[in-house]
């Protein structure tokens, strides 16, 4: 049989961002302004790194190659990743990290809760179980961005401009190429416009109440589902497969 | 244990004849196994010592996310990344639970956090020391959580009820700690030649440092005695450190260990190990701010509350601004 090769490189999409977002969140630990910051992000954390070990086991017994979660997350090289550019992006200060994450947290749960109707049945039980945990994510982000873009001057300064940072990051999340309009019309994703109009909804929403102010700027970067990054992932696993790269007989 | 060198009052242990009817009365719930509670009466050294000994231990915890939280970016799989972040997260907890106790005794959080960015409260000593290889993970999980909790599980039995009570808590949790390190520790005993030799690299470093983590011995401690008659105090370092070597070696050599350490032997007489001490001095200098990680933990402590102090004012702000009319928005998160 051959392999879906569509399905692969969604999964794929799917690991790699909850992947590189965990391990950007899991940077904070110890860290964050609060205790119950530290504790609320290492929640969160473990979550996306629960999620990759779903997303990426799957994607392994699609390609049929028998590399696992383990193998695809620790044994692939930047080209190979197909996550989005946004979630490599660096954690900046805290305000930046929260606003990195409402603005995916919106994208994921969004798809997420299309994706529990998916035609293919392992997909549709992964989202039922993740989309619970990104509703969570999503209502603890919006509520932080919220209270600190209507916080202090500082505070809403800051917000302001992590919102102006990421903002020419989110298109991709939206940019369908001929893997996804192919999926959609399989039934296994979701149209990615109908994912993007719930997102607007929920981002237009949250930023009033934050009275932060939608960038004017209509550029977007792009590469990141194809495997072309930033700068920035290669330092990532150069950090996290550190030791299956050092000691590839090792088991752990 | 996590709060090695509390000072008393200095007076040592009261006899029963020095002491004021109140003190007597409160000497004799804590004989007959009752709990104090934090609107009872409370001898003021009895609420100073509780302070600093509580504090210590909650700052050990916060601290102690330091040296795990090392290799969370660079755990080998995903499961042991989620299994440490999992860890890591509870100790987080668990200093919660510790300030939440302490403050029931009249001091704040900020208070307490200002002790500790100024170096005047302190913490662990073992937190001082490096993660310089995976294998230090398993150690810390085994060595230095299983010294934990042989000090949190006695605790739980200390007189002040919050405190018991925040131990119990904590105990259910640390066994956990304690077997995923053992079990990464057989994961590299049983492995490559080179994890064998990152797990006893890890062994040889850590083994000190564990020991001194129930604090120097008992002839050098002059608080133990009015700390133990308040049952603040369960056991004295010196039994708590035979224990721990008593319950650690054959784990050792289970794994195949060497711990390093020439006059370990079996005392047939005494039914218990005999060791070496640690080096007292170097604990001195580690507890006095001169150990190897001390001004890294400090600076990173100090700037993660320096850098965070505008989102904490943020959210304190926000909570002010829309406290009339929605109860909801209190700053319960700062
Ligand atoms: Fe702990
Ligand atoms: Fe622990």
């Amino acid at each position: 049989m051959k392999a879906d090769s569509d399905l692969f490189e969604f999964l794929l999409r799917m690991g790699d961002n909850t992947l590189v977002l965990g391990h950007r969140v899991s940077e904070w630990c110890g860290h964050s302004p609060v205790l119950e910051e530290d504790i609320a992000l290492a929640n969160v954390a473990l979550d996306l790194i629960g999620q990759t070990r779903m997303w990426l086991d799957f994607a392994g017994d699609v390609e049929g190659k028998g590399r696992d979660a383990d193998a695809l997350a620790f044994r692939r090289d930047v080209w190979d990743f197909r996550n989005i550019l946004l979630v490599e992006r660096p954690n900046g200060n805290f305000g930046d990290t929260l606003m990195r994450q409402f603005l995916f947290d919106a994208w994921y749960h969004a798809i997420l809760s299309r994706l529990a109707g998916s035609s293919d049945d392992r997909i549709a039980a992964i989202a039922a179980k993740a989309v619970k945990e990104a509703a969570y994510h999503l209502e603890r982000s919006a509520d932080l961005v919220v209270r600190l873009g209507d916080g202090t001057t500082e505070s809403h300064a800051k917000m302001q401009a992590a919102l102006d940072d990421f903002w020419p990051y989110t298109g991709e999340m939206f940019a369908a190429d001929t893997i996804d309009t192919s999926l959609t019309s399989r039934g296994v994703i979701p149209n990615l416009a109908e994912v993007r109009d719930e997102w607007d909804e929920t981002v237009n929403r949250v930023l009033a109440d934050a009275t932060l102010e939608i960038p004017d700027g209509t550029y977007q970067h792009k590469g990141g589902k194809q495997g072309t990054h930033t700068e920035h992932l290669g330092h990532i696993l150069t950090e996290m497969q550190f030791l299956q790269r050092a000691y590839p007989d090792a088991s752990w | 244990m996590y709060a090695q060198v509390v000072e008393g009052s200095g007076k040592g242990a009261k006899a029963t004849e020095d002491m004021t009817p109140e003190e007597r009365a409160f000497q004799q719930k804590i004989d007959s196994g009752q709990k104090i509670e934090p609107k009872e009466w409370m001898p003021d050294g009895y609420r100073k010592t509780l302070i600093r000994q509580i504090s210590q231990h909650a700052h050990s915890e916060v601290v102690g996310q330091l040296p795990e939280g090392n290799w969370i970016t660079r755990a080998p799989t995903l499961e042991r990344k989620a299994i440490l972040l999992a860890k890591v997260q509870d100790e987080a907890g668990h200093g919660l639970y510790l300030y939440g106790a302490a403050e029931t005794l009249g001091i704040s959080r900020d208070e307490m956090y200002e002790q500790l960015h100024s170096g005047k409260a302190k913490y662990s000593s073992i937190f001082n020391y490096p993660t310089l290889n995976w294998a230090d993970i398993g150690a810390i999980g085994w060595l230095v959580d299983g010294a934990a909790i042989m000090n949190q599980v006695a605790l739980q039995r200390t007189s002040y009820g919050p405190y018991s009570r925040a131990m119990i808590r904590i105990c259910k949790e640390e066994s956990f700690h304690q077997r995923q390190g053992y079990d990464i520790m057989m994961k590299m005993c049983n492995g490559t030649e080179a994890q064998k030799a990152m797990a006893q690299d890890a062994m040889n470093r850590f083994w000190w440092p564990a020991l001194m983590m129930f604090g120097p011995p008992d002839a050098d401690s002059v608080h133990s005695a009015e700390s133990m008659a308040w049952k603040i105090k369960i056991n004295t370092n010196d039994e708590l450190r035979q224990k721990f070597v008593d319950q650690t070696v054959p784990q050792a050599e289970y794994l195949g260990l060497t711990i390093p350490d020439e006059n370990l032997a079996w005392n047939e007489e005494k039914g218990s190990y005999d060791f070496t001490d640690p080096d007292w001095d170097e604990f001195f200098q580690v507890i006095s701010g001169n150990g190897p990680c001390n001004a890294d933990r400090m600076r990173a402590r100090v700037r993660a509350w320096d850098d965070g102090e505008w989102f904490r004012d943020g959210l304190s702000a926000y909570a002010e601004k829309h406290s009339a009319g929605n109860t909801n928005q209190g700053v319960e998160n700062v």
